[in-house]
C-alpha cells in the first residue's frame, strides 16, 4: 500500500492565507458602504476599476514569474491591496489614474519584491503615494460628502472615465478639499479651528460623514480582533499616539490644533490603524515591535498633518515605519527560553 | 519538604489542539501474539549503535543479549523471544529518511523461552551505581521519544546532585494513549519503577505531571500513591498545553525553573523520567525483565479498530494493523509518532523499537494537503505559539 510522504504537523491546518484575506475583505465592508454612502457611486467604480487591475497584474506578473495563477489570484491578496487602495482614492479621481496606482502597487511594490509575503512596503500605500506626488490635483479634490453621494451615477461616470460632467458648472459645488485639508489652508490664512469648523463640511467632532466612515472602519476593525485576524498592539499604538499628541497640542493651543477626536475620526486614521498598519507582510511582528511601530505611524501621521506638506500623512507615516521594521525586530526580539537576559 | 501544593508555573506560548485520545482508550491494552519473524534494529537509542553478539544461525532464548552496548552512550539489545538469527542484515527501519539500518533478524520459535535471568536483589541494598548498572544491562532507555539512555540520566556525577526528580506523564501530544493506559493499568509498578529510579539518585522528592485531560490515569496514580503509602511523591494535574509534556517544558511548569541554554536539566538539579521508562525500571529490577516490550499506540482514521498493544521490539507495524483490525479505506499517510513530532514512513514492514510509541494511520480529511500552503507573510502564529521565545517569522 503507498502511503504518502510528508513533514510534520500531520493534522489539520487551521488558518490559511486566503482565509485570512477573506475575513480582511469582509471586514472591509460596513467602512466601505460608509464611503459609498456619503461620497457616491465614484467609490464604487474605483473598486471595479482597482480590482480588475490589480487582479490583470497580478496575472501577468505570476505568468511572467511561472507562478501558479490561479492558486495566488485565490489567496486574495491582490484584491485587499486594490480595495484598500480604492477606498483611499477620492471618489472622484479619474480611471487612468485607479489604473496607474493599482498596478504599480501590484507590479512594483509587491511582484518586482517577490510577491506574496515578500514586499518590504505596504503595496496600497505605494500605489496611493505614487498618485498623490503624480497627481496632487486630482487626488486632494473629494466629493462633498452627503447622503447618497453628490453626483448620479451617470455624472460619476462621466466625470471619471472621460473628465467632463453633463453640466461642467456644477463641478466645484460637488468636489472641494477634505475638512483637514480646510483646517491647513484656514490655519495658513490665520484662522482659528474653531472659525474654520463652523463650516458646512464639518459634523459632531470631525469632518461630516468622515465620521460614519471611520466609526464604520473602527467597528470592522475590533471584528478583525475579535476573530483574531489581526493583533490588539498595533491598533492600540496608533491610535493612541495619534490621540495623546493630538491632546496634548490641543491643551496647549486649541485654536491652532484640532482636537484629538477630529483626528481619530478624519481621514483615513481608522482604515490605517485596523487594515493598513496590521499588514503582517509589512509590520514589525515582535511584541514590543508592533508597539513601536504603531507609535511610529501615529507620531508621524501628527507631525505630517500638522507640518507636513500633504492633508493626511498616514501613507507617508506607514511606508517610513515599513522601512524601520528590520530595525525594530532587530531590536526587540524576545529572550529565548534557557538565555540569560544579556545574552 | 517543599511542596508545590498546588502551585504551578507557564511557559511562554502552547497550542490547544484537539487530542483525539478517546479513540484508542475505549479497549484495555492487548497483548499481542508473537510475531514469527522479528526485526530487531541495533540502533534504537541516542547514541553509538550497539554492537552485534549473535551470527545467522545462532539459538537465542528470550531476554538474551543479542547486541551488546559500544562505549557509554549506547544501549545493549535483548531478544524480545526464543527462536533462530536467520540474518545480521540491512533491514528498512523507522526513521524519517527512510534509509535502512543494521538489524538483528530472529525466527520466532513459538516458546517464548526464557534464558538465564539474573537474580532478583532487594534495590534498597544496592548502590546508586549497582543500580545503574542492572538497568544499563536491561538496555532502558527513555520510552517517551528521544530514547536516551536511562543509566546517565540517573547518574549525576560527582559534581551535582538531584534534588527533584520529575516523572513525565504529560502525554501532550495529540492521539497518542500508550503512558495514558500504563498508567490506568499499572500504576503500582510505574510508582516503584519511580521510587527505585529516586533511589538511584538519592533525589528528595518526586513529581508526577499528568495533563487534565487524563482524568482517570491522574486518579488512578494519586489514589495508588496514597494506597502505597509512599512518601515524597506528588501526583500533580497540569494543564492540557501542547508541548506541556516536552522536558524542559514540564520542569518549567511544575518547578518554575528554566533548563539553562546548552545546559540539561541536571544543572539545575532536576531529572525528568518517562512514565513508561519507570516501568521498564520496575521490570528490570524486580522481574529481572529487560527491555523487549512496550506499550505502543494504534490510532487514526485510518485503522479499523484503535487500541494500545503490549508489543514485543522487532514486530513489523503491519503485524500491529492486523490485530487491530487493518486498514480503513480512508488511510493516506502512516506517521510513526504523533502528529506534531511524527514521521511519516513508506512501508508497514519496518519494526518496532524502544522508542516507538504510536503508529497513526492517518487519512486525508484528519491531516492537512501539503500543496495548499501559501508563503509565509508573517502573521506571526507560530511566534505567539513557541514555547521557548524564537522568532520564526523573521528573516535570518
Amino acid at each position: 500500500m503507498p502511503f504518502i510522504n510528508t513533514s510534520s504537523p500531520h493534522q489539520q491546518n487551521q488558518s490559511s492565507v486566503p482565509d485570512l484575506m477573506r475575513k480582511v475583505l469582509l471586514a472591509l465592508i460596513p467602512g466601505a458602504l460608509a464611503c459609498l454612502y456619503y461620497f457616491g457611486f465614484g467609490v464604487l467604480v474605483n473598486i471595479v476599476i482597482a480590482s480588475a487591475t490589480a487582479l490583470a497584474s497580478e496575472t501577468i506578473m505570476l505568468n511572467l514569474r511561472h507562478y501558479p495563477v490561479r492558486r495566488y489570484l485565490t489567496d486574495y491578496s491582490a484584491l485587499v491591496t486594490a480595495i484598500l487602495l480604492a477606498l483611499a482614492l477620492p471618489a472622484t479621481v479619474p480611471w487612468w489614474l485607479t489604473v496607474i496606482a493599482t498596478s504599480f502597487a501590484i507590479v512594483i511594490a509587491k511582484q518586482l519584491y517577490g510577491g506574496l509575503g515578500y514586499n518590504p512596503f505596504n503595496p496600497a500605500m505605494i500605489g496611493y503615494v505614487v498618485a498623490l506626488i503624480a497627481f496632487p490635483q486630482q487626488m486632494t479634490q473629494w466629493p462633498v460628502p452627503q447622503p447618497g453621494g453628490a453626483l448620479g451615477l451617470l455624472d460619476v461616470l462621466l466625470l471619471q472615465l472621460t473628465g467632463t460632467l453633463s453640466d461642467p458648472a456644477i463641478l466645484d459645488a460637488v468636489t472641494s478639499a477634505t475638512p483637514m485639508d480646510q483646517i491647513k489652508t484656514g490655519i495658513g490664512l490665520n484662522r482659528t479651528i474653531g472659525e474654520i469648523s463652523t463650516g458646512a463640511l464639518f459634523g459632531t467632532v470631525a469632518g461630516r460623514g468622515w465620521e460614519l466612515v471611520n466609526l464604520l472602519f473602527l467597528l470592522g476593525g475590533l471584528w478583525l480582533l475579535w476573530k483574531k485576524v489581526i493583533n490588539w498592539q498595533i491598533p492600540v499604538a496608533v491610535l493612541s499616539a495619534l490621540f495623546f499628541w493630538s491632546w496634548m497640542f490641543n491643551l496647549y493651543d486649541g485654536d491652532l490644533y484640532s482636537s484629538p477626536f477630529f483626528h481619530l475620526f478624519s481621514g483615513g486614521t481608522m482604515l490605517c490603524a485596523f487594515f493598513i498598519a496590521t499588514d503582517p507582510v509589512t509590520a514589525s511582528t515582535t511584541h514590543w515591535g508592533r508597539l513601536i511601530y504603531g507609535m511610529g505611524i501615529g507620531i508621524l501621521t501628527f507631525i505630517i498633518r500638522n507640518w507636513g506638506g500633504y492633508p493626511d500623512g498616514i501613507a507617508f507615516a506607514v511606508i517610513l515605519m515599513n522601512m524601520a521594521v528590520p530595525t525594530i525586530d532587530y531590536y526587540t526580539q524576545p529572550r529565548v527560553f534557557g538565555h540569560q537576559d544579556e545574552d | 519538604m517543599k511542596k508545590p501544593s498546588g502551585k504551578l508555573w507557564h511557559f511562554k506560548g502552547g497550542l490547544h489542539l484537539p487530542d483525539h485520545k478517546d479513540i484508542s482508550t475505549q479497549t484495555p491494552v492487548q497483548q499481542m501474539a508473537i510475531p514469527e519473524r522479528l526485526i530487531i534494529p541495533l540502533q534504537q537509542h541516542i547514541g553509538e549503535p550497539a554492537e552485534p553478539l549473535v551470527i545467522a544461525g545462532d539459538p537465542v532464548n528470550k531476554g538474551q543479549i543479542i547486541a551488546r552496548a559500544s562505549g557509554y552512550y549506547s544501549a545493549s539489545i535483548h531478544a524480545s523471544t526464543s527462536g533462530t538469527v536467520i540474518d545480521v542484515i540491512e533491514q528498512p527501519v523507522a526513521h524519517p529518511s527512510g534509509l535502512s539500518a543494521p538489524c538483528i533478524i530472529i525466527k520466532a520459535d513459538g516458546e517464548d523461552r526464557w534464558g538465564k535471568r539474573p537474580p532478583h536483589q532487594d534495590y534498597k541494598k544496592l548502590t546508586p551505581s549497582t543500580l545503574r548498572s542492572l538497568i544499563r544491562e536491561a538496555g532502558i532507555v527513555g520510552l517517551g521519544g528521544a530514547g536516551f539512555p536511562t543509566f546517565i540520566k540517573l547518574n549525576p556525577g560527582s559534581k551535582h546532585h538531584i534534588d527533584t526528580l520529575i516523572l513525565n506523564g504529560a502525554e501532550c501530544e495529540p492521539y497518542i494513549t500508550c503512558d495514558d493506559m500504563l498508567m490506568r493499568e499499572r500504576p503500582e509498578d510505574i510508582i516503584h519503577g519511580l521510587i527505585i529510579m529516586r533511589h538511584a539518585l538519592q533525589a528528595k522528592r518526586c513529581l508526577v505531571g499528568i495533563e487534565e485531560n487524563k482524568q482517570e490515569a491522574y486518579d488512578t496514580m494519586r489514589d495508588t500513591v496514597h494506597a502505597l503509602g509512599v512518601e515524597g511523591v506528588e501526583v500533580i494535574m497540569i494543564p492540557t498545553l501542547y508541548p506541556t509534556g516536552g522536558e524542559k517544558q514540564l520542569i518549567r511548569v511544575l518547578t518554575g525553573l528554566e533548563v539553562p541554554h546548552n545546559g540539561l536539566p541536571l544543572d539545575i538539579s532536576v531529572a525528568c523520567q518517562n512514565v513508561g521508562t519507570a516501568a521498564a525500571v520496575f521490570d528490570a529490577v524486580e522481574k529481572s525483565q529487560p527491555l523487549i516490550s512496550r506499550v505502543v499506540t494504534v490510532t487514526g482514521d485510518g485503522i479499523a479498530n484503535p487500541g494500545n498493544m503490549q508489543v514485543l521490539i522487532g514486530t513489523p507495524l503491519q503485524e500491529l494493523i492486523e490485530t487491530s483490525g487493518g486498514y480503513t479505506d480512508q488511510v493516506q499517510r502512516l506517521v510513526i509518532g504523533g502528529p506534531m513530532m511524527g514521521y511519516t514512513v513508506q512501508s508497514d514492514q519496518v519494526p518496532i523499537t524502544k522508542t516507538i510509541n504510536c503508529i497513526l494511520a492517518a487519512s486525508e480529511a484528519e491531516t492537512d494537503t501539503p500543496d495548499t500552503h501559501y508563503p509565509c507573510i508573517r502573521c506571526a502564529a507560530c511566534m505567539d505559539v513557541c514555547p521557548v521565545s524564537l522568532l520564526p517569522q523573521q528573516p535570518v
